[in-house]
Formats: C-alpha cells, structure tokens, sequence
C-alpha cells in the first residue's frame, strides 16, 4: 500500500507539473500578489490544461494525505520526489527546455541525495 | 535574464519552499492526530479537512500552488524541481523538530548532496525554452 501511494502521487504530480509549465510559460509572467492570485485563479478554470493539471494534483495530494499519515514526513516527502528523473526528462523532450551537462549533474546529485534522505 | 526578474525567482523559490514546509509539516501533524485510517473513502478525506491543522496546512499547500505557477511562468521545470528540492531537507528538519523523527548521519550528507546539486543548478539559466528567448 505505501509504495502504490507514492506511486499515484509521483505519476499525478509529474503530470500536473508538466501540463502546469507548458500552460504558465504561455500564460507569460505571473506575480503572487493578490491581484495576482486572482488572476492565477481565473486562469485556472478558463485554460483546459491547468484544469486537467489540478485534477492530477488532487489525485496527488489525496494520495500524499494517506501516505503521510502512516508514514514519517522525512519519509514521505522525499519518496514523493521520485518524480524528479521522469519530469527533467520530460521537460526536455515534450517542453524542450535545454538540459545541458551542469543542470544534468545538479539534477543527479539532488537525486542522489533525496534518495539518501528516503533511507 | 534581467537582475530583477531573477531576484523575483529567488523569491518565489524562498516563499515556496517555506509554505510548502510548513504546510507538509500542518498536514502531517494533523492526520497522524486524526481517530480514523484514510482510505479509499472520501469522507474521511472530507472529515480530516475540519481538523485546524490539516486546514491549515491545505491552506498553506493551496497557496504554494500558485506561488509554484508565478515561478513557472518564470522559470524552466528543470530549473525549479531541483532548485525547491532544499524542501526536502527543510521537511527532514522540521520533521526532527517538531514530530521528533530520527535524522542520521546519512540524511544530513542528503541535505549536503541537495545544496551541491541546487548550487549547481542555480548557477545555469533559469529560463531556456523558446517563449522566454521571444522576450
């Protein structure tokens, strides 16, 4: 039951992760401020990809929810991030973002250590 | 990319990981304090939401969504993962802090790996995708 729960919630959030970044950088730059906020919130039902994106990240978070509750937190959260290789790959190959050999080395060794930290 | 827009990043990546922390942090206090097992069942999803903490903590989350879609549209995907990924050290601290987990010898050299990887990361352009070179 634990590694289906970070299955569900690595697969949901890479795919609202994804559909969240190709709809923002579209979107243009977007502030946190509470004209912002709104505008963020207005965005979300009116583009159909952050609405599909919100979908996933719900399916993420309720999974998250029943992971962290049976699991320690230093547990669940960097489990969580198993998502980190799937989604650079993905941001490569589908938002064609530039992956060059120091973002890529960075990257592995932020993987490196989450995978320390869920020992 | 211009001085200002990359201070905002930063910015956005510090009030991130911190809503997220804490927000983890909420959530994880509350549903461990909950009588119930959360299942398949949405009503007991529903329920735990009237819980302060895990309110509180969904509060948190919801509002470091959007600070996460403000630094997107600023910033690659490949950039922000492991840039915010200093969250999982923040979780491992706040976790030994206020819910008493054990952190060993092993998951302080993660935290050291996660600043090395985010040093390095930080260090290559924030935005590199067709939209922001349009700019």
């Amino acid at each position: 039951m634990k590694w289906l729960l970070v299955a569900i919630t690595v697969v949901a959030t890479a795919l609202s992760d994804l559909l969240q970044s190709y709809e923002l950088k579209r979107a243009g730059e977007q502030s946190v401020s509470a004209r912002g906020i709104a505008r963020l919130a207005a965005m979300v039902v009116r583009r159909r990809y952050l609405i599909l994106s919100i979908v996933c990240l719900a399916f993420s978070f309720f999974a998250f929810m029943a992971l962290v509750q049976s699991q320690p937190l230093s547990f669940a959260v960097p489990a969580s991030a198993a998502s980190f290789i799937l989604e650079t790959i993905a941001a490569k190959l589908l938002l064609h973002e530039q992956v060059g050999p120091r973002r890529a080395a960075g990257t592995l060794l932020v993987l490196g250590g989450i995978v320390l930290l869920a020992r | 990319m211009d001085q200002p827009r990359t201070a905002r990043t930063y910015l956005l990546v510090l009030l991130f990981i911190g809503l997220r922390g804490f927000g983890n942090l909420l959530l994880a206090f509350g549903t461990k304090h909950l009588p119930a097992v959360l299942g398949v069942h949405p009503a007991a999803y529903l329920q735990a939401m009237l819980d302060p903490a895990v309110a509180a903590g969904i509060a948190m989350l919801i509002f470091s969504l959007f600070t996460r879609m403000a630094l997107l549209s600023l910033a690659d995907l490949s950039f922000v993962l492991p840039v915010t990924a200093v969250g999982y050290v923040l979780a491992a601290i706040l976790g030994k802090v206020f819910l008493h987990e054990e952190v060993t010898a092993v998951r302080w050299l993660a935290a050291f790996l996660i600043f090395a990887g985010v040093a390095v990361v930080g260090s290559t352009p924030q935005n590199t995708t067709k939209e922001a070179r349009a700019e």
